[in-house]
């Protein structure tokens, strides 16, 4: 296509629609990997490994861990559903080409598709959240901040990894951005661990990815603080988003439209 | 852009319409892979309620053009309007008033029947109670009445085709455009799929349909083409082209000797004789002097039949085999 830069539209919201009547008809599956997956890793990491550790930038270590989840889950729903689940609609259950045979564009499928993965992530930040209130280890009402800025987390990753699923040949290929990616960002941007324990150059590296800007917005927030740099931060996750939905955009148009 | 553009963006193809205009207009119509033609400046005039037919063997461009009808792949070059809208600038708007059935089967599979509809009916901004006033109607055009909550995969091949046959009408569309509709359909099913496209025909709908069935062709279409290497070879009427392309009588001879036979009498007697296999085509005006030689030998058997759209395809197309 000769235009390069996407335009969005307010007729996504067919293609978001769709993909959240079938999560309702398979919720239970879905609601059990949204509570499950993340109370596990909370219990056994912030008990079990709290108690060598004990308190964290000042907090108890299931506390700090707890923010940390929600950015991880965040993520990892997000990449998920735009990699595995967006690829299946796009190739083998060709629910794109269905769509494009009504009035809809690419634009408007890679938006819904991105729209919806973000807010699968607010689905699962939503069970960490009420989790972690039940356990008492949240404070202050600012912590219903979390819920929009999970949705804008999961949104950018979503956008990212629809990048990746437009020039996929394979679900093979998908392992080389979650080892490559995912996983260095889960590991190094502040989610089990505090920034400050990496040596210098990871340090500043981690300061260029996503998700450490997800955890400096959503841990202050669910521990009684503000973030200190709420602007840059949300700057950040707003422009990897918007870069990634052009680029996801003009990628799917070459390889569906040619 | 400001009101007035748009209402006439919006007016434009519902009065082009009102004077008669065609549904699809196309001329010089490119499309370029590789430095490849697959379509290669082709025009194309389909009127309102006409069934008009694109014909051709595997890799002739009809999927390529039907793809660029609906807005799906941008020419390379040439000019194209559907229902009066200039495509694919409008591509969007001209589908909120087609039905598009894809050659393969893209129902969604977490989803039941009456779902897939009312889901399909959501991409094109239909009200919800919309839709459902309409799906009663369409679940007895599919003869899936029986079926409205069944899951997709429990439907047999006949009836995953109804029902996409049916989404495609959800809209109501002016036009509708399909891909080898009843390819891979036993000759029930396909019966079946015929008479609901006349009745379509029968509400003053206008139908393009690609297909590889000549039976197809001849028994739905108004007009047609046969397309090959990218371009239109012939365009008319069906009957029309049976008349001007082939002699009206064809006996299909086959059975030892049928070599023999062709080299000594058979090339002698017929206009035009063509060798497949182990069985001899002979086209001739007039058949009574082939039949009477044939009579003359039990040893071999023969078929007399008028020559059908078939006989124009193989002959403008080659027989050779096509496996692009």
């Amino acid at each position: 296509m000769s235009r390069s830069l996407p335009l969005p539209s307010a007729r996504w919201l067919p293609v978001w629609q769709r993909h959240l009547l079938v999560w309702r008809k398979l919720s239970i599956p879905s609601l059990v990997g949204n509570f499950g997956d993340p109370l596990l890793y909370l219990l056994a990491l912030g008990y079990g490994l709290g108690r060598f550790v004990g308190t964290m930038e000042g907090m108890p270590y299931i506390t700090f861990l707890a923010s940390g989840i929600v950015c991880s889950s965040a993520m990892n729903t997000a990449t998920f559903e735009a990699l595995y689940s967006a690829y299946t609609r796009m190739t083998t259950q060709q629910t794109w080409a269905g769509m494009l045979a009504a009035p809809l564009d690419v634009d408007d499928i890679v938006l819904g598709e991105t729209i919806w993965a973000g807010t699968k992530s607010l689905f699962s930040a939503s069970a960490i959240l009420v989790v972690a209130a039940g356990l008492g280890i949240v404070r202050g009402p600012q912590a219903l901040l979390v819920l929009p800025i999970a949705l804008l987390v999961g949104t950018c990753f979503a956008a990212m990894a629809l990048v990746v699923t437009a020039i996929s040949k394979n679900y093979e290929f998908f392992v080389y951005y979650v080892t490559l990616v995912v996983t260095p960002m889960m590991l190094f941007c502040g989610v089990f661990f505090p920034l400050e324990g990496l040596p210098p150059p990871l340090r500043s590296a981690a300061a260029f990815l996503p998700l450490t800007h997800a955890v400096e917005l959503i841990r202050p927030l669910m521990t009684g603080g503000w973030p200190a740099h709420a602007t840059l931060d949300l700057s950040v996750l707003v422009g990897y988003g918007a870069v990634s939905y052009s680029i996801a955009t003009a990628l799917v148009r070459r390889r569906l439209l040619a | 852009m400001t009101l007035l553009a748009r209402a006439v963006v919006i007016l434009n193809p519902i009065m082009s319409q009102r004077n008669g205009g065609a549904v699809v207009a196309a001329s010089g119509l490119t499309k370029i892979y590789d430095g490849r033609p697959v379509v290669d400046a082709i025009d194309l005039s389909v009127d309102r309620g006409e069934c008009f037919g694109i014909l051709g063997p595997n890799g002739a461009g009809k999927t390529t053009t039907l793809r660029m009808l609906i807005g799906l792949t941008p020419p390379s070059a040439g000019n194209l309007e559907v229902l009066g809208f200039p495509i694919p600038d409008r591509a969007r708007l001209m589908r909120r008033h087609i039905g598009v059935v894809p050659q393969g089967d893209n129902l969604d599979p977490d989803f039941t029947v009456i779902e897939n509809l009312s889901v399909y009916g959501r991409y094109f901004d239909l009200r919800k109670s919309e839709t459902a006033s309409r799906i009663p109607e369409l679940l007895a055009f599919a003869a899936l009445e029986s079926k409205a909550s069944a899951a997709i995969h429990t439907l047999s091949g006949g009836m995953r085709r109804r029902l996409i046959l049916a989404r495609a009408l959800i809209n109501q569309p002016d036009l509708l455009v399909l891909d080898e509709p009843t390819t891979g359909l036993d000759p029930q099913a396909r019966q079946l799929i015929w008479q609901r496209l006349r009745s379509l025909l029968g509400q003053g709908k206008t139908l393009i349909l690609t297909t590889n069935y000549m039976e197809e062709a001849e028994r739905l279409c108004d007009r047609l083409v046969i397309m090959d290497h990218g371009r239109i070879l012939v365009s008319g009427r069906p009957q029309d082209l049976v008349r001007e392309h082939v002699e009206p009588q064809v006996l299909e001879v086959y059975g030892p000797g049928v070599e023999r036979w062709l080299e000594d009498r058979g090339r002698a007697l017929c206009g035009r004789t063509e060798q497949v296999g182990e069985t001899a085509f002979c086209y001739a005006g007039n058949a009574s002097a082939l039949l009477e030689d044939l009579r003359n030998r039990p040893e071999l058997n023969f078929l007399h039949r008028p020559a059908n759209l078939e006989d124009v395809f193989v002959k403008l197309t080659g027989r050779e085999l096509r496996d692009g």
